[in-house]
């Protein structure tokens, strides 16, 4: 194990560097290829799986796969539909499936052992840092959730108008009183603020810990047999507990895309 | 912990997992759905409306089954008072029928009984004659006594 010949600080640093790749000068100019590569190559597996189902699916009784998506789909779509009033179908609808399936297995890559995986990334991929869990990096989750505010805003303009959605920001909600608009203003502007910060840190802040609880966890295993055993009893336990965490956060995430996004359809 | 430019391409990628998603996932998966339950939905009303017609004709038969039980007891009865009438008709027949004949042979025997007492009368009169002839041949020549005997024969 990696921890055998680092400081405690070092085990988690290690752990906590990206595989980065620089394509310009300056610290904005880079990539993290972790995030990049796992989150892609989990969307394409995951949306190529669920497109091959779509592909062969039929009107008629459906095959065990196909069943399974369904109770997918409808499970979004019951959670869309009590929250959205317009035609969800064409947008809205698979946004939400598509957040949520993408979300819930960029998490569930946590469950993945993180000195196995390490050592997996170390020697057969010749990576000296990956990171396994894509929504642990701040880029992605905020990449999310920036996307879901642009959306927002360009619903917002597309239902209100251009002309009605800045007579909203001054006169919601507290009323068209020229008095009050500034207030109205600062009130939708710190509303408009917080909701992409909320919206990605929940997500970052909750797949973060897990994987520095993880980590903390590994390294106590690495301290003597009574840190082997108590390490792998609360590793254990802890995995249980994020299994509710992956798919709660996973959820949360897609229904706060969809309340934001049905609130910009909603004139005030 | 850097903000960098991995935000902007996860961004790209999440875009077209959308596109993708709204594209080839939702829609055919929905009409799949959709077209299977209004496949569904036709099945049951079409259950209920079959349901409907078979308490429809059962009906139906109910009320032809009854009508034609009313129209064979009606046949019947009709036959059988057609059948009590005939037996009257032939009964009315034969008594008239026996009527006649017993008329018929009074008649007959009435004629016979007169043409035997005619018979009786004749020969009763030959008897008295003959007797007479023979009380007389002493003393009564028939050819002279014959208009008195004429007259006593036609007596008789």
């Amino acid at each position: 194990m990696a921890a055998e010949q680092l400081t405690p600080s070092e085990y988690i640093g290690h752990h906590l560097t990206f595989n980065t790749h620089s394509v310009g000068n300056g610290g904005f100019w880079v990539l993290n290829m972790d995030t990049l590569v796992t989150s892609l190559l989990l969307g394409v597996i995951v949306f190529g799986f669920l497109g091959w189902i779509v592909h062969g699916a039929t009107s008629g009784v459906p095959n065990k796969r196909q069943a399974f998506v369904e109770l997918l789909v409808d499970f979004v779509d019951g959670q869309v539909k009590s929250i959205f009033h317009g035609d969800r179908h064409a947008f809205l609808a698979p946004l939400a499936l598509t957040v949520f399936v993408w979300v819930f297995f960029m998490n569930a890559m946590d469950f993945l052992p993180v000195d196995i995986m390490a050592w997996f990334y170390h020697h057969i991929l010749g990576q000296e840092h990956w990171r396994s869990v894509p929504t642990a990096d701040i880029n992605a989750t905020f990449a999310l959730a920036l996307s879901v505010w642009l959306l927002m805003i360009f619903f917002n303009i597309k239902v209100k108008g251009l002309g009605g959605w800045i007579h909203e920001l001054f006169c919601a909600p507290f009323g068209s009183n020229p008095l009050i608009w500034p207030a109205n203003f600062a009130f939708n502007m710190i509303e408009y603020i917080s909701k992409p910060l909320s919206h990605s840190l929940r997500l970052f802040g909750n797949m973060y810990a897990g994987e520095i609880i993880f980590l903390l966890l590994g390294m106590w295993a690495a301290t003597g047999i009574t840190g082997t055993i108590a390490g792998a009893l609360l590793g254990w336990g802890w995995g249980i507990f994020h299994i509710l965490i992956v798919i709660l956060q996973a959820f949360i995430f897609m229904m706060l895309t969809v309340v934001y996004i049905a609130m910009a359809h909603e004139s005030h | 912990m850097n903000i960098n430019l991995t935000l902007f391409a996860q961004a790209v990628s999440f875009a077209l997992l959308i596109w993708f998603t709204a594209r080839f996932v939702w829609p055919p998966l929905l009409k799949a759905i959709e077209t299977r339950q209004k496949t569904i939905a036709d099945g049951l009303a079409a259950g209920e409306r079959g349901k409907h017609e078979l308490e429809i004709s059962a009906k139906r038969a109910a009320e032809v089954l009854r009508d034609s039980k009313q129209q064979s007891s009606d046949i019947i009865a009709q036959a059988e008072k057609r059948a009590s009438g005939i037996i009257d008709e032939a009964k009315a027949q034969a008594k008239v029928e026996a009527d006649r004949i017993q008329v018929g042979a009074k008649a007959e025997l009435e004629q016979e009984v007169f043409r035997a007492k005619e018979a009786l009368r004749q020969q009763v009169a030959e008897l008295a004659v003959a007797g007479a002839e023979k009380i007389l041949r002493r003393e009564i020549d028939a050819k002279a006594h014959a208009d008195i005997l004429n007259a006593v024969a036609s007596q008789l």
